[in-house]
């Protein structure tokens, strides 16, 4: 598979898996292992002196990078607040932007997120935005100096795949940074899919964390997202209304 | 004087440090980060930065999510 660039980085995996969700520190391992990711995300959160072990020493066991997360905010300047709390504790200036609306549906706020973006790009971050899935939204992400854009397929943690492929589409068509189909996935087709309509990678969490088998699943998510990528650069067949015979018609 | 350390309130010295205040924490310094009333404090800062009465200190680090 072709590598996948963001912000000048390149990756050889097209899945970037979130680490949320999963019961324990070893089974997260073994899924980050089995999903060949070398991109994952973290949330900040107050330090508990109680809690043993530490996501980050499995990532860098792993050696995956870590991009940091703002979940949790619901305002810009919270926001911008996590993000360089996550620079100063980890040493990256990469940071996944997510400010939301509210909890029941933990849809992106489009306002804050805009303009907490505005300022992490003029604080040097390279910031990847998750949205809704929203073309307009995405250009002016873009034209804003984002590193890429995250729309979602569907609400955080709810497993619906993409409700919405033609606006994923048409974000994909004008975008010329990456695109990253964030949230919604619920199994190895929706992966595929996302691939297939055009985006440049996928983020996912729950659709592995809390698989029965993650290490399964997380596999399963490797594969289609490579699956999904090869057909999309091979190019599919147009939909016809009627058959189109493929053996010869006359003896 | 009275601060707070992620949310608790805590009766410390005048002139007790960021370092000091990260310390009743965790002995850790990387993987850490601190804001002090919602500014964040480098870690090259923490020794020499005092903290006042009522200053809300906050000390993160990363967790699994998103």
């Amino acid at each position: 598979m072709d590598d996948l660039i963001i912000a000048g980085e390149k990756f050889s995996s097209r899945l970037i898996m979130g680490t949320g969700g999963a019961p324990s520190l070893e089974v997260l391992d073994q899924a980050l292992a089995a999903s060949g990711t070398e991109l994952t995300t973290v949330a900040m959160r107050r330090l508990d002196p109680g809690s043993r072990g530490s996501v980050l020493d499995v990532l860098r066991r792993r050696d995956i990078k870590v991009l940091p997360n703002t979940a949790g905010c619901f305002t810009a300047g919270e926001a911008v607040l996590t993000a360089r709390l996550a620079r100063e504790a980890l040493g990256t200036n990469w940071v996944k932007l997510e400010v939301i609306a509210d909890e029941r549906t933990l849809l992106p706020d489009p306002i804050e997120t805009f303009d907490a973006a505005e300022r992490l790009v003029a604080d040097g971050f390279v910031v990847l935005p998750y949205i809704g899935d929203d073309p307009a939204l995405a250009r002016r992400l873009e034209q804003a100096g984002c590193a890429a854009v995250m729309p979602l397929g569907a609400p955080i943690g709810s497993g619906l795949g993409i409700r919405n492929p033609h606006s994923i589409e048409l974000i994909v068509e004008a975008a010329s940074v990456p695109v990253i189909l964030d949230a919604g996935i619920g199994t190895a087709s929706d992966a595929a899919l996302a691939m297939e309509l055009g985006c440049d990678a996928v983020l996912l969490a729950t659709a592995v964390t809390r698989a029965q088998r993650p290490d399964l699943m997380a596999a399963a998510m490797k594969g289609a997202v490579a699956a999904g990528r090869l057909a999309r650069q091979a190019g599919r067949i147009p939909r016809r209304r009627y058959a189109e015979a493929s053996s010869p018609t006359s003896p | 004087m009275i601060v707070t350390i992620n949310g608790a309130a805590h009766e410390v010295a005048d002139g007790t440090t960021v370092a000091q205040a990260v310390q009743t924490l965790t002995s850790a310094t990387t993987g850490v980060a601190v804001a002090v009333n919602d500014e964040v404090v480098t870690r090259s800062a923490w020794e020499t930065t005092a903290l006042g009465d009522s200053d809300r200190v906050e000390v993160l680090t990363a967790v699994q999510g998103g």
